[in-house]
């Protein structure tokens, strides 16, 4: 049975089977090419080793299906940071020795020289993103400027756009409704807590536009179909800078957690992926991934200069989740809040979806 | 053949005629069998071994009972204790088998598995484990004072049920039911949803089938009808969708019936709607069913047009002939001869519609939303189980309606093309 | 036989035309009387079948009227006509039992269970098929369905059947007994029946009048023996039976009696029937079972023409003699293989003649 499983899957896994000496598995799209030009491609000049990525629409199940089936053909993988946790919990990831982290540039030790949480048992942070929301300036010229604004109807009317989905929407609606971030998440541990949360997504219920790919918020906000959305600051960061659209995003209220670096049990090549998240995660490996994409880079190190993006000009500092300015109003995710309860939120969430 | 039974036949040179038959027939038998051999063994690797798989992911799940081999002997050997208020040696099975746990890095296994019917007890598990060691007796008040909630009694009736490999706890969550500390129980108004969400995905794919027979039904028969020249091009037509990629069909779909798509533009400019009153016919229920309603089409037209087509017209002619008005023809005689396509077309489409994901994932919206798409978050969220018992339901439900057409139209009168 | 205005099937100045462009009927007139069995006869694009749906109603005539018992019929659905129909493939409803398919036209008209399940066991006992009416048409053979569907097509008492070519697919014997039945039943009831066909044997068997179809026109409409013994033009004489022909000139004319000269100079003795100009062409057209090789049968002054013997086919009942005769090979004669009947062999010369009214000189094709 297990053997005959292990073939399918075997087979399955044939197409991206390739001749590299480290395969790296992430999202695609912009944030894929990011890591590519900012890791895969300068780590296999460097070391002299090949390196290829490949797509996936989200790497976390894809290890772990790898993982039961005993095929690992995948040696570093890039997942969400409640991913890597559980993941880690369930024996699915090698544990990283926090010792091949590299130290900043300046000397200082990696356990220092990450934000708080950026290295865990089985992951090293390569960015932190943001769920924020933007609205078009050309709508609203005077803009919403607090997260409380974004419920706001009557001040700002039109359609609104969400993720469909509890996490980060239910925090949304606690931090609209006046919720301290440190507060969020005991808040939301309560019944009375979760019910404060859907009551107040129910004040603007009949006109929520849901999104569950990311491409679909700036789309949606594109076409003028919603007023105002949440979408991930890389992805509103890309169609305003990149492709000149007139996108605000408000960082007040913004939900940010740090993408990791993890090593899937069985990986073929174990020691390879172990040098190449050590690069990586290097002060200049971070540097590099944060001038490619407007997610914030994880260590003190990588922040010192101004990183300038790619086209040589904007300076990554204002649109970056990390930027001091943007964090005012800010609530790290809980990734042990949401391993807990994910699947219970989840169901509370899709059956108010319905009603 | 009654002399056969009594008298064994034989050939001229005295074998019996039914081995001689055989041996004739072997050859031929071995060379039918090795042709449809690749086949057969696709079926089996890429179909049933996943179902067979997925069935059993349904009931069986070991990630506590492999974890805390102290409490699963707790549990055998005393069978209805007092889940309030377990005594002395529970607590001190369970903080032994916390420390194995952490030893063993098998926390956030057993922390999940437990997690699924009683939620909240994974960062539970990790605390209790990372404590454990330190713990002393008695093992009841030291555990509590690390956390009270150990004291659940959901957890320990939770913990219990999971101390066996197999357990039908997926099957009373796919269902709506939660583990309470009296035991299993309906969920709260604002909690069900799966039983809610069958229901709405067999209304809806029943909704999309009807529609999708009321759109083919004259398409085929102008198919079946029309000279071959100029029906082989109608059904280009019909057949472009199957050569377009779904995820294109989908977002043209969108671009067309958005609030600010094409058909809104288009019927503000005509002046039929305001431009603040524009139709809502997309991210919704309605959006659903137009998009699920074209992409399922030609499974309807298909399998109708294959059973009209051999329809001779001189059974309408006969028809009128004899006296009926042409209502009458279509309904006596015409309509019953066309079931089998209509049973097939819609039974096709029934359950293409009912396993459907992207496109009402796509387009459903706040209330478009289908069980496939609940099935697809368990999946990605690693509660493999649960979605392998959502999946399992879903092929019974499926099963079922197969059994029901056979029992009332009969599978082999399916015609499919 | 019947006139234009007693007749209960008319068709008048008829037109038909599927593209605008050509005529598959042209000009059609037919009168059909009461009680009579019309056969329309002819190969296939003639014309006939066309004609049949017009009288059905599954077409609408492009000019002329159609009348049934006297009232015009072009405006009136098919289902309003009254017309029995059989069908070539019997198109008896496969879903529905032989009892239902025959109630269904009395279903149709309103009729109450009781009457219906009399007339339905009348007509059912009628073909002999009483024990069949739970059966289904896919358990029935080729003959039973046939009679299912004539029942079917009588059952609600019609005044005119049509019949399109319904005996088409049955083995050969089975065609047989089954145009039997159908003539009789077509006396024991009364019915008018149109009967469409190709195959001439079943027309000149079953028919009162036969309409020989051509090319979108009636080229004869006669009884079966006038038909067979007496053609108005070579299509009918080639269509009907076998027949010799022989190309000539029209040496002599008095009245309908006709010398004819051929090729190869010999003459020979012909009544005229459409070709009744001097020195005009001709085709002379013999049955083969009307040449004569014996003096003494041949009456007086008529003329004889010499023929070689190339083959003799013995066909049981008859031989099938094959001559050469003015050039040309392929004549055909007919013996009775009787007692004492005279015995030819291959390459034998010898003379035949026929009597002046047995060969017809027609229209030169």
């Amino acid at each position: 049975m297990k053997k005959l499983l292990v073939l399918t899957t075997a087979l399955t896994s044939l197409a991206f089977a390739a001749n590299a000496d480290v395969t790296v598995m992430s999202w695609g799209g912009a944030y894929g090419e990011a890591q590519t030009e900012a890791h895969v491609k300068p780590w296999a000049a460097a070391t002299g080793n090949a390196a290829v990525m490949v797509d996936s629409d989200n790497p976390a199940p894809a290890l772990k299906a790898m993982v039961e089936a005993g095929n690992v053909t995948v040696d570093v993988a890039s997942v969400e940071y409640a991913d890597a946790v559980r993941l880690c919990d369930e024996g699915v990831l090698e544990p990283i020795d926090p010792a091949t982290v590299k130290p900043g540039a300046d000397g200082t030790a990696a356990v220092d020289d990450f934000f708080p949480g950026a290295i865990t048992e089985c992951g090293v942070a390569t960015d932190i993103w943001a769920n924020v929301f933007a609205y078009d300036t050309t709508k609203f010229p005077e803009g919403p400027k607090t997260v409380a604004d974004f419920f706001d109807l009557t001040k700002f009317p039109g359609k609104r756009g969400l993720r469909k989905g509890a996490k980060a929407v239910l925090e949304l609606a606690l931090l609209g409704d006046g919720v301290a971030p440190a507060d969020v998440y005991a808040t939301l541990g309560t019944p009375e807590g979760v019910d404060r949360a859907f009551a107040k997504l129910d004040t603007i219920k009949s006109e929520v536009v849901w999104w569950e790919a990311g491409a679909q918020a700036p789309q949606l906000l594109a076409d003028g179909e919603v007023a105002m959305t949440t979408a991930y600051n890389g992805r509103i960061f890309g169609a305003a800078v990149g492709e000149g659209k007139p996108f605000q995003i408000v960082w007040d209220g913004q939900i940010y957690e740090s993408e990791l670096y993890v090593v899937p049990k069985g990986a073929p090549n174990k020691d390879l992926a172990m040098d190449f998240i050590s690069y990586a995660t290097s002060t200049e490996g971070l540097r590099a991934q944060a001038s490619n994409i407007s997610y914030g880079a994880p260590r003190k190190s990588s922040n010192i200069e101004p990183i300038i993006y790619k086209d040589g000009k904007t300076d990554m500092a204002p649109h970056s989740p990390t930027n001091p300015a943007n964090m005012a109003n800010s609530l790290l995710t809980s990734s042990d809040f949401w391993v807990d309860h994910d699947a219970e939120l989840n169901e509370r969430f899709q059956a108010w979806l319905s009603q | 053949m009654a002399e056969a039974s009594t008298e064994l036949l034989t050939t001229a040179d005295g074998r019996p005629l039914k081995e001689a038959l055989a041996i004739a027939q072997s050859r031929a038998k071995r060379r039918a069998f090795l042709l449809v051999l690749p086949l057969l063994l696709f079926v089996l690797l890429t179909f049933l071994i996943p179902i067979g798989y997925m069935l059993k992911r349904s009931v069986e799940h070991d990630g506590f009972a492999r974890s805390a081999p102290a409490l699963v002997e707790w549990f055998e050997a005393n069978p209805g204790f007092d889940y309030a208020n377990p005594p002395e040696e529970a607590y001190a099975a369970l903080v032994k088998d916390l420390t194995f746990m952490q030893t063993e890095k098998l926390t956030g296994l057993s922390g999940t598995r437990i997690n699924y019917t009683v939620p909240g007890t994974i960062s539970l598990f990790k605390a209790g484990a990372r404590a454990a060691k330190d713990l002393q007796a008695p093992y009841k008040e030291a555990l509590l004072a690390v956390d009270a909630e150990w004291a659940r009694p959901a957890l320990w009736r939770g913990m219990e049920a999971a101390s066996s490999k197999f357990t039908t706890e997926f099957y009373k969550v796919g269902t709506d039911n939660k583990l309470g500390d009296n035991g299993w129980e309906r969920g709260g108004d604002k909690d069900r949803i799966y039983l809610y969400l069958f229901f709405k995905t067999f209304l809806v794919s029943g909704i999309i089938t009807v529609i999708c027979l009321l759109l083919a039904f004259p398409v085929a028969h102008l198919l079946a009808v029309l000279p071959m020249s100029r029906s082989s091009l109608l059904m280009i037509l019909v057949l472009l969708p199957f050569w377009t990629s779904l995820l294109v069909r989908t977002t043209s779909w969108i671009a067309l019936l958005q609030e600010q798509g094409i058909l809104n533009d288009l019927l503000v400019w005509l002046g039929v709607v305001g431009d603040d009153n524009r139709i809502a016919a997309m991210y919704n229920m309605t959006g659903t069913i137009v998009a699920m309603t074209h992409v399922l089409l030609p499974f309807m037209i298909l399998p109708l047009y294959s059973v009209m087509r051999v329809i001779p017209p001189s059974y309408a002619r006969a028809a009128r002939s004899l006296g009926a008005t042409s209502w009458t023809t279509f309904r006596r005689v015409y309509l019953p001869q066309t079931l089998p396509g209509i049973a097939a077309g819609s039974l096709l489409v029934f359950i293409l519609a009912v396993g459907y994901y992207i496109t009402p994932a796509l387009v459903g919206g706040a209330d478009g939303q289908l069980i496939s798409n609940l099935i697809s978050f368990h999946m990605t969220k690693s509660n493999w189980s649960l979605a392998a018992a959502l999946a399992a339901m879903l092929l019974a439900a499926i099963l079922l309606l197969y059994w029901l057409y056979d029992r009332l139209i009969g599978i082999d009168r399916l015609k499919l093309g | 036989m019947t006139s234009q205005n007693d007749a209960f099937v008319a068709f008048e100045h008829v037109q038909k035309s599927y593209d605008g462009v050509s005529l598959v009927v042209k000009d059609l007139n037919l009168s059909i009387g009461k009680g009579e069995f019309l056969t329309m006869l002819g190969p296939s694009g003639s014309g006939k079948t066309t004609c049949l749906m017009m009288l059905a109603g599954f077409e609408t005539a492009t000019h002329g009227e159609i009348r049934l018992d006297g009232k015009p019929i072009n405006q009136v659905p098919p289902h309003k006509r009254g017309i029995g129909m059989v069908f070539q493939n019997y198109a008896l409803f496969p879903h529905m039992t032989v009892g239902e398919n025959l109630a269904f036209p009395l279903e149709v008209r309103g009729m109450g269970k009781d009457e219906r399940e009399t007339k339905v066991k009348r007509a059912l006992d009628m073909v002999q098929m009483g024990n069949f009416i739970n059966r289904r048409p896919a358990q029935l053979s080729g003959g039973q369905q046939q009679r299912i569907a004539l029942a079917r097509a009588l059952v609600f008492d019609p005044k005119l059947v049509l019949m399109d070519e319904p005996l088409g697919a049955l083995d050969k014997q089975l065609r047989e007994h089954m145009q039997f039945e159908i003539k009789h039943l077509h006396e024991t009831l009364g019915i008018t029946v149109v009967y469409v066909t190709h195959d001439q044997g079943e027309a000149l068997t079953m028919s009162d009048r036969v309409a020989v179809f051509n090319d979108g026109r009636i080229q004869q409409l006669a009884p079966p023996a006038d038909l067979y013994e007496r053609p108005e033009n070579s299509f009918v004489a080639q269509f009907i039976g076998e027949n010799n022909k022989l190309p000539g000139v029209i040496e002599e004319l008095t009245g309908d009696k006709a010398l004819v000269r051929l090729a190869t100079g010999e003459l020979i003795d012909a009544t005229a029937v459409n070709a009744k100009e001097k020195g005009g062409k001709t085709l002379v057209s013999i049955r083969p079972e009307r040449v004569e090789f014996k003096a003494e049968m041949m009456p007086e002054g008529a003329h004889m023409i010499d023929a070689e013997v190339r083959e003799i086919i013995y066909m049981g009942d008859i031989l099938r003699v094959v001559l050469r005769v003015a050039g040309a090979d392929g004549f055909v004669m007919k013996m009775r293989n009787t007692l004492g009947q005279t015995r030819l062999d291959p390459g034998q010369k010898i003379k035949v003649g026929w009597h002046p009214q047995d060969a017809r000189a027609l229209d030169p094709m």
